[in-house]
């Protein structure tokens, strides 16, 4: 520990010893054995696709089928609750790109979803006095104007060491629901109401995307949630996702490899942002109505709770994540008064016992994956974890 | 996209911010001293964050729910005494004591939050050698266990306000009276953080502290506890931080709910990093400078909460321009 110097300009590089150990131990949790996983990872491409695409119907018809012992009605109407579920989720895995990927700790995510629901908001309400757009344009606009305000927020503070970055966006989270109660073109408590809605009107007259009804938003939600994770494992495979994966094992080795630390770090905060701006607009529109209330802090640890206790840096973790934060107090209507204090308390033990997650990423040989498993042979499945450096000095073999 | 957008924005000023000057012209005087009042306390709680950042590198997020426990401390013992909203009909001396009592009481509570947090949370932590962000999300894990068990036993509501004493004007300055509170709390907030300083500078333990601070490996190898040092250091934190809820109490007397510390405690570490972060006087400074920029700000446009908001804008323009803050040193250099 060399630095006191308050805020350096690079992170500290852990003394040897601390290093060793934290190989040691992931040594230890990589030779634990993964049934599930390594079944998965067996099975052919066409049958993983296959199993896939069964997972998506049945995603799709969640809130039609309404299972009886899962459901949360009455307490809240099922399809509405998929439909939250699947926004959350959305922010999780735009979290998710932040935290698990790159490693930077924001706790003020709400602050993006709060300025995508706004743009949202403002640029389709009757309440507000702006250009009026359709609600479909407002979505590529929101995620725009977010990723700008993630641009703003990340270029002072990524440069520093990440503790600052983390305090910064706690300070955001805060301040954007400041600015929407006391600046009076945001309307603080009375909102915005009748966003709008994406076209097409049902042979009764009433809307499709209707407030009241759900599933024809969850549709459109889980579609987008579909996208951005092919997007988002696309970028994971690719130069991008490998850099940001060194980055967030080793800021210093990283750099010295030559990756542009600082120039990804601010990638990942704002493609981080725009996806949590686009989960705002999609909430908003979804909700109808936008007021200062929806975006307290408190909401950002939860987005911070579900992609930790899903485990962060892997896709499918955290939608699992987010889906338990949202699905429990929803379920068990008891403890919801609760759930602050749950996931709170949960993010503490999880730390000490448990710190990669219900479903831990995997470090895989990211970029050649299959191919370079082939080239070596037993290992392959047996050794998904293998440090982030390693796709770097695979590459030439794997070809 | 955007300059389209833009372009259709109100051009009107009052839709968005507007600026009062002639209210910040008459109020100048009074918004400083007020200013004062509050950045003593705001020194007071980022020492807290200072002190542990220098020893351990580490944002304390929870040092903000280590003040509110101390300032719900200082409440149940002055209702338990009989304090209320109106102001005490006791004679001076037993209001003084009480106060004194008010001021143990909380300065024990903080720091019994501060040292159970350091043993059940980041202790067990520090001993799995994990990556620095665990130990961040550990301290807002712990910031929210703290915050909502407070809920849960407290409900939402602010606690009933507590008055300490009717404040006396004691002189006026430009027109303006300063009271006895003000000064009440300046200086003897003024007196802590110089003791701290001194305690740090000249002691033995100070010396451990600083120390660690330098180089931790080292300093165990030359008899220095680091673990204990560690665990002082936390329970230093949690003292003054009890102090100041004190004089958050006696400022505002029905401030104390369950997330009142959150926002005092961005705006604490803000005045750290103004001050130098890891600097012991730096962190009276930055309170102090905070405390005033805060108070300008809000009369200027005009809402208590803008406060908040300039303390954030502070914040962000100081990493950018001076990272190291006003002062810079750091507790390593800070020699006897």
């Amino acid at each position: 520990m060399s630095t006191v110097d308050g805020p350096t300009l690079m992170p500290d590089s852990e003394s040897a010893k601390d290093a060793i150990d934290r190989e040691t131990e992931r040594g230890k949790r990589a030779s634990r054995r993964q049934p599930v996983r390594d079944w998965w990872n067996r099975l052919p491409r066409v049958q993983q696709w296959a199993y896939m695409l069964v997972v998506v119907v049945l995603a799709y018809l969640l809130p039609v089928l309404n299972p009886p012992v899962i459901s949360t009605e009455p307490g809240t109407d099922w399809p509405i609750a998929c439909l939250q579920m699947a926004v959350f989720a959305l922010a999780a895995v735009g979290l998710n790109v932040v935290v698990g990927y790159a490693g930077l700790l924001d706790l003020g995510y709400v602050a993006f979803y709060a300025v995508g629901a706004y743009t949202a908001a403002m640029l389709t309400s009757p309440d507000s006095p702006f250009l009026h757009i359709p609600y479909l344009w407002t979505i590529p606009v929101a995620m725009a104007v977010t990723m700008f305000f993630g641009v703003l927020l990340g270029t002072p503070t990524l440069r520093l060491r990440g503790d600052y970055l983390a305090i910064v966006t706690l300070g955001f989270g805060e301040i954007v629901r400041i600015l929407a109660t006391i600046i009076p073109a945001m309307k603080g408590q009375p909102g915005f109401q009748n966003i709008g809605r994406p076209p097409g009107t049902g042979a009764d007259g009433v809307p499709v995307f209707s407030n009241s009804n759900g599933t024809p938003w969850y549709w459109l939600t889980l579609t987008i949630i579909i996208i951005v994770l092919l997007l988002a494992g696309n970028l994971e495979r690719s130069r991008v996702g490998r850099a940001w994966v060194a980055i967030r094992e080793d800021e210093d080795a990283a750099e010295i490899m030559g990756v542009p630390v600082f120039k990804y770090k601010v990638w990942a905060f704002a493609i981080g942002a725009g996806v949590g701006g686009l989960s705002g607009a999609l909430f908003a529109g979804s909700n109808g109505f936008v007021n200062n209330q929806k975006f307290d802090v408190v909401t950002s640890i939860l987005f911070l709770a579900a992609v930790i206790l899903g485990g962060s840096g892997n896709k499918v973790g955290v939608i699992v994540g987010a889906v338990i934060v949202v699905y429990i107090p929803l379920r068990f209507i008891e403890i919801a008064p609760y759930k602050y204090l749950i996931f709170g308390l949960a993010l503490v033990i999880l730390m000490i016992f448990r710190a990669q997650g219900l479903i831990p990423a995997r470090q895989r040989l990211l970029a050649y994956g299959r191919l370079a498993y082939n080239k070596l042979g037993g290992r392959a499945a047996d050794s998904p974890s293998t440090t982030g450096a390693v796709p770097v000095g695979e590459k030439g073999e794997a070809k | 996209m955007l300059p389209l957008l833009l372009a259709h924005l109100p051009l009107d000023d009052s839709t968005w911010i507007t600026f009062d000057i002639p209210s910040f012209v008459q109020n100048f005087w009074s918004a400083t001293f007020d200013g004062l009042t509050f950045g003593a306390i705001y020194g007071l709680v980022a020492l807290g964050y200072t002190l542990v950042y220098g020893v351990l590198n580490l944002i304390n997020f929870a040092h903000s729910e280590v003040f509110i426990v101390g300032a719900y401390g200082v409440v149940f013992t002055l209702s338990g005494l009989g304090f209320g909203p109106s102001n005490p009909t006791i004679s001076g001396w037993a209001i003084i004591g009480d106060v004194l009592l008010a001021l143990v009481v909380g300065m024990i509570c903080s720091a019994l939050t501060a040292y159970l947090l350091e043993r059940l949370a980041y202790r067990p932590l520090r001993k799995r050698n994990p990556p620095r962000l665990a130990f961040l999300i550990t301290a807002i894990g712990a910031s929210f266990t703290i915050q909502y068990t407070i809920f849960v036993v407290r409900g939402a509501n602010p606690e009933p306000a507590v008055t300490m004493f009717q404040p006396i004007p004691v002189f006026d300055v430009f027109g303006t009276i300063v009271d006895s509170q003000q000064i009440i709390i300046v200086v003897a907030a003024v007196i802590m953080m110089v003791a701290a300083d001194q305690f740090i500078r000249r002691s033995r333990i100070g010396r451990g502290i600083r120390a660690v601070a330098q180089d931790p490996d080292t300093a165990t190898l030359m008899g220095v506890n680091k673990e204990r040092i560690i665990v002082i250091t936390f329970v230093i934190g949690g003292l003054l931080a009890g102090a100041a809820a004190l004089f958050y109490v006696m400022k505002i007397p029905s401030g104390v709910f369950y997330t009142g510390g959150f926002i005092l405690g961005i705006k604490a570490f803000a005045a750290a990093v103004l001050g130098g972060i890891g600097n012991v006087r730096g962190a009276l400074l930055g309170g102090l400078l905070l405390g005033l920029i805060g108070n300008y700000g809000q009369i200027l446009l005009g809402n208590s909460q803008w406060t908040d908001v300039v303390a954030f804008i502070v914040l962000v323009v100081v990493l950018i321009v001076k990272p190291t803050g006003i002062l810079g040193t750091s507790l390593e250099r800070s020699k006897a």
